[in-house]
């Protein structure tokens, strides 16, 4: 009886799917008597995790993210530190298989929504990190080209040993990471004046905060005029065109089908991105193709912008898991009546964008060519942890 | 040594802009005809002229004179003389079309025989003569032709009376080299505004005025409201403009009647209604007195919506015909002729020539085919629905953008068929594209140089399809090729209303103040132009030609006419 309400009250909040070994841990401790701070601690956690699950699930319909990928990259990291510190582990194996775990779960959740697996792989690689530190001392953790090609089999070198530290160096390394990740805006902003000189043109699509700030932080020092292209069918463009104003920008909202028509006057594209793939294409808004193909028939560059914590090491191959379709209500109302039954309506959110048509990254730690970042995600991830 | 030029290039030359495959052409053809040099071959081939002769043939004296007649008749127009009829026909019989005139007579010549059509609209002659009066210039006028007639008397026609160091057009055609800018694209210049206000004052047409913030690289075009239209400044009844020219005007001001056909046939079926309605006064003739009245009717329209390349030359068209009814013709036998002449133009033109292009269409329709389309072309969904009927298996993707939303009516008629059909917006075409196996785009005008120009977004279409290596058909007829050059979408194109941008989601309308935040322009053009190398085929009712071949049809077309 004491166990009931716990499983029920669980099961609604999961939804459709379950997790039999939560579940099972509530009821384990539930059992036990309510004023042990462990049990407190458990429950809490596990709270909190679902909670955080609902909300991906949530926000993954309609019009992008309601709240922004730094957002939920900072929230993602600040509960895998609440695991850390609060979930029962010995050693550094078993806490990977947790978060490992847990990992699944929400990018389950939200499949498209990558950030999240991003911050699971920089925290199962910071524990790596930490744990080879305890264990052998070497202040270079670096894996050089080397070091990968002798080293070979240090794989599932167990991680069983239980150092006594380790839980504080985590929880330490994650700090980190989380104050790095309140900077990439701003270190990306800082980065503006050297690529916007006076009076250019530039164009983006839809809306991207990082691109935002980013041109901000530019106009304070230089006049430069912007044309954001509105992305329909969710029309955030509109919304950065009256952010933009706001900083006295001069800017010009045009549809998304002048976007060739203009391509001629424009000096710069500067855009954002949901996802940084690892062969250095975009998943990008959709429409963006269609903006980057423009740009390289007039010879224009394309610069993106985008933080870190967006790199993944998916590749654009998975054609089933690469689109996300939302409501074809937005694009073919139901007002238009009968004809809806006679006819497919699609709405796709994201556009694949390869390569060879992005110019420059620009990213919290500078600015690199798309040839690049496959070295960036070697430096960032493990390669075991691709799968999570 | 040389370098090889682009397509996408034009050579800017003192006989005119032409397309550097044109070059050669022009030269060997000049040089074979010692009479004339190449660039009075050029003007030949630039000018949109009603009477358009053979390529420097020798004229016969009728056409002479026929050519002579439409001068004086254009100038009269423009000048508002009612000089004795006895004395211009006279000067007309007698007056050598003479190339050369002197710098005060150019104004009035130049303006004389180009005809109205979509590049060149009328302005006011009589503005740009202050100094003096016009009895003064018209004895002076003719002092000097029959000077130049004694001193003419038994020289043949081909020869290039070049007393001026002008090198003015061919003995057979009188059009300047440098054409008239038209008025909807001087927006930025005031000395043009002033001039368009004044004629408009005169013909009692309502000026319509701009709204909103224009973006900057905009500034020489119009943009006007829909919430404003021009006939709110009419007073009731209309004296000066025919109604149904004024219910046209609304419609198109409105959006009404949309699209390169619909605007032609409309326009012709008003002045239809305005030959029937007409009736000559005393002591004029028909084929004068009728072109002069149809221009407050068309600086009307043109201040409802630009004109577009079909309309112009429909109207080029009717005051052909209409100048060319014979003096001695009744006017109801006239009336007849002319609504004849309009029948069977938009028969031939429109409805036939959307039979032959099918044909050849309906050839290039396989079974699987995957076909996409943009917006709604009558053209290529008479197309459509004509390869369905014959059996043809394909499936239709139908692509649109805001704010306009046609591709929503093409849907509609293609369902209704019976055809299959898949509905995207713009921003998904690169989702959609991997799918598709040809695309067919409509065209509202032909351009000299082997641009498209379309609705806005026909050359995003066909990037994306040529980067995915997928054909590009564009299916057009040949009355609406035109003889202007154009390389990018801004220097001339129409403006519509901004408002159209704003919407409304999940309750929040972002623009809705635009006009009050200072540095927000909206923009929202409605044509732009797609570079021939993006386009495979060009499907006409002559057949199915290259981009490139544009101006070789319009030579054609010039010789047959």
């Amino acid at each position: 009886e004491i166990h009931e309400p716990e499983e029920v009250s669980v099961w609604f909040r999961e939804g459709s799917s379950c997790c039999q070994e939560t579940l099972a841990r509530n009821q384990r401790f539930t059992e036990t008597p309510v004023n042990m701070p462990g049990a407190d601690k458990e429950t809490d956690l596990s709270e909190r995790i679902e909670s955080f699950l609902s909300e991906l699930k949530r926000c993954g319909s309609g019009a992008g993210s309601l709240r922004g990928s730094a957002e939920t990259a900072r929230e993602t990291t600040a509960l895998l530190r609440r695991i850390t510190a609060q979930a029962r582990w010995g050693n550094a194996g078993e806490l990977m298989e947790i978060i490992r775990k847990e990992g699944r779960r929400m990018t389950a959740a939200q499949p498209s929504e990558t950030t999240v697996g991003n911050m699971i792989r920089r925290v199962l690689k910071i524990i790596r990190e930490e744990y080879a530190r305890g264990s052998s001392e070497e202040t270079d953790q670096q894996e050089s080209l080397h070091k990968l090609l002798t080293s070979g089999g240090s794989s599932e070198d167990n991680f069983r040993q239980h150092f006594t530290h380790l839980k504080a160096n985590v929880i330490e390394a994650i700090n980190e990471l989380l104050t790095e990740l309140e900077g990439t805006t701003d270190n990306i902003s800082m980065q503006a004046l050297e690529h916007i000189h006076s009076n250019e043109v530039i164009m983006t699509i839809g809306r991207s905060r990082t691109v935002e700030a980013f041109l901000k932080d530019a106009a304070r020092k230089r006049k430069f005029h912007v044309i954001v292209a509105e992305c329909a069918p969710f029309c955030q463009g509109h919304e950065m065109a009256t952010s933009l104003c706001k900083e006295d920008i001069e800017t010009t909202v045009i549809p998304d089908a002048a976007i060739f028509a203009v391509m001629s006057r424009v000096n710069k594209v500067i855009i954002g991105t949901q996802t940084v793939l690892a062969n250095g294409g975009l998943r990008a808004v959709n429409g963006t193709h269609t903006l980057a193909l423009a740009a390289k028939h007039h010879s224009t560059p394309l610069i993106v912008c985008a933080p870190m914590f967006k790199l993944s090491p998916q590749f654009p191959n998975e054609e089933d898991t690469f689109h996300k379709f939302v409501s074809p209500h937005e694009v073919l109302p139901f007002t238009e009546g009968e004809i809806l039954s006679k006819v497919n309506a699609h709405c796709p959110v994201f556009d694949y964008v390869p390569p060879e048509l992005i110019t420059l990254f620009i990213s919290n730690i500078g600015g690199n060519a798309p040839s690049y970042i496959y070295r960036l995600m070697s430096e960032l991830y493990h390669p075991e942890d691709h799968e999570l | 040594m040389g370098e090889r030029l682009t397509t996408s290039t034009l050579l800017v030359t003192d006989g005119g802009v032409i397309h550097p495959d044109c070059f050669s052409h022009q030269f060997t053809s000049a040089k074979s005809r010692r009479s004339e040099t190449w660039r009075t071959r050029l003007a030949d081939r630039l000018t949109a002229s009603t009477t358009l002769q053979g390529e420097g043939k020798e004229l016969t004296k009728e056409e002479k004179q026929r050519l002579r007649k439409e001068k004086k008749q254009h100038k009269k127009n423009k000048k508002d003389d009612r000089g004795p009829p006895e004395k211009e026909k006279e000067k007309e019989k007698a007056s050598v079309p003479a190339p050369s005139k002197p710098a005060t007579q150019s104004p009035a010549h130049k303006a004389a025989p180009v005809p109205v059509n979509a590049s060149a609209s009328e302005s006011p002659v009589a503005a740009e003569k202050p100094a003096k009066s016009k009895a003064e210039l018209r004895a002076e006028r003719r002092a000097r032709q029959d000077s130049e007639r004694a001193s003419k008397q038994g020289k043949k026609e081909g020869g290039q009376q070049s007393t001026s160091s002008k090198p003015k057009a061919t003995p057979n055609e009188l059009q300047p080299v440098v054409k008239r800018l038209p008025d909807h694209v001087q927006v930025d210049d005031p000395v043009a505004l002033k001039k368009l206000a004044k004629k408009l004052e005169r013909q009692q047409v309502p000026l319509r005025s701009d709204y909103g913030y224009k973006v900057s690289l905009f500034s020489h075009l119009h943009q006007y409201s829909r919430k404003n239209p021009p006939t709110q400044q009419i007073s009731i009844p209309v004296t000066v403009i025919h109604p149904s020219i004024v219910r046209l005007g609304l419609q198109y001001s409105q959006g009404i009647i949309a699209g390169s056909n619909a605007r032609s046939v409309a326009l012709l079926h008003a002045f239809k209604q305005v030959i029937q309605d007409y009736s000559t006064p005393p002591n004029e003739e028909l084929s004068r007195d009728l072109v002069n009245k149809l221009s407050p009717y068309i600086s009307f329209l043109s201040q409802c919506r630009p004109l577009s390349a079909s309309m112009g030359n429909a109207i080029k068209y009717i005051k052909k015909e209409i100048s060319n009814i014979p003096s001695q013709c009744k006017e109801e036998e006239a009336k007849r002729i002319l609504q004849e002449c309009i029948d069977s133009y938009i028969n031939e033109k429109i409805i036939l020539a959307s039979e032959a292009i099918s044909k050849y269409a309906i050839e290039k329709i396989s079974d699987g085919d995957v076909i996409l389309v943009y917006g709604c072309s009558s053209l290529v969904n008479h197309i459509l629905c004509e390869a369905f009927e014959k059996q043809r298996k394909f499936r239709v993707i139908v692509v649109d953008s805001r704010p306009r939303l046609e591709g929503r009516e093409a849907l509609r008629r293609l369902v209704k068929k019976g055809i299959r059909c898949t509905y995207v917006l713009i921003s998904a075409l690169s989702y959609i594209l991997p799918e598709v196996s040809k695309v067919f785009l409509g065209a509202h005008a032909l351009l000299a140089n082997g641009y498209v120009m379309s609705r806005v977004g026909t050359s995003q279409i066909a990037l994306v399809a040529k980067a995915y290596n997928v054909p590009v058909l564009v299916c057009c007829e040949t009355y609406k090729f035109c003889e202007r050059v154009q390389t990018d979408s801004f220097v001339s194109n129409e403006l519509d209303d901004p408002d159209d941008l704003i919407v409304t989601r999940n309750g929040k309308t972002h623009l809705e103040n635009w006009q009050t935040v200072k540095s927000l322009g909206l923009l929202n053009l409605v044509y732009d132009v797609t570079p021939p190398d993006f386009v495979d085929l060009v499907i006409t009712d002559l057949g199915m030609i290259p981009c490139t071949s544009v101006p070789v049809v319009l030579r054609v077309k010039n010789v047959d006419q």
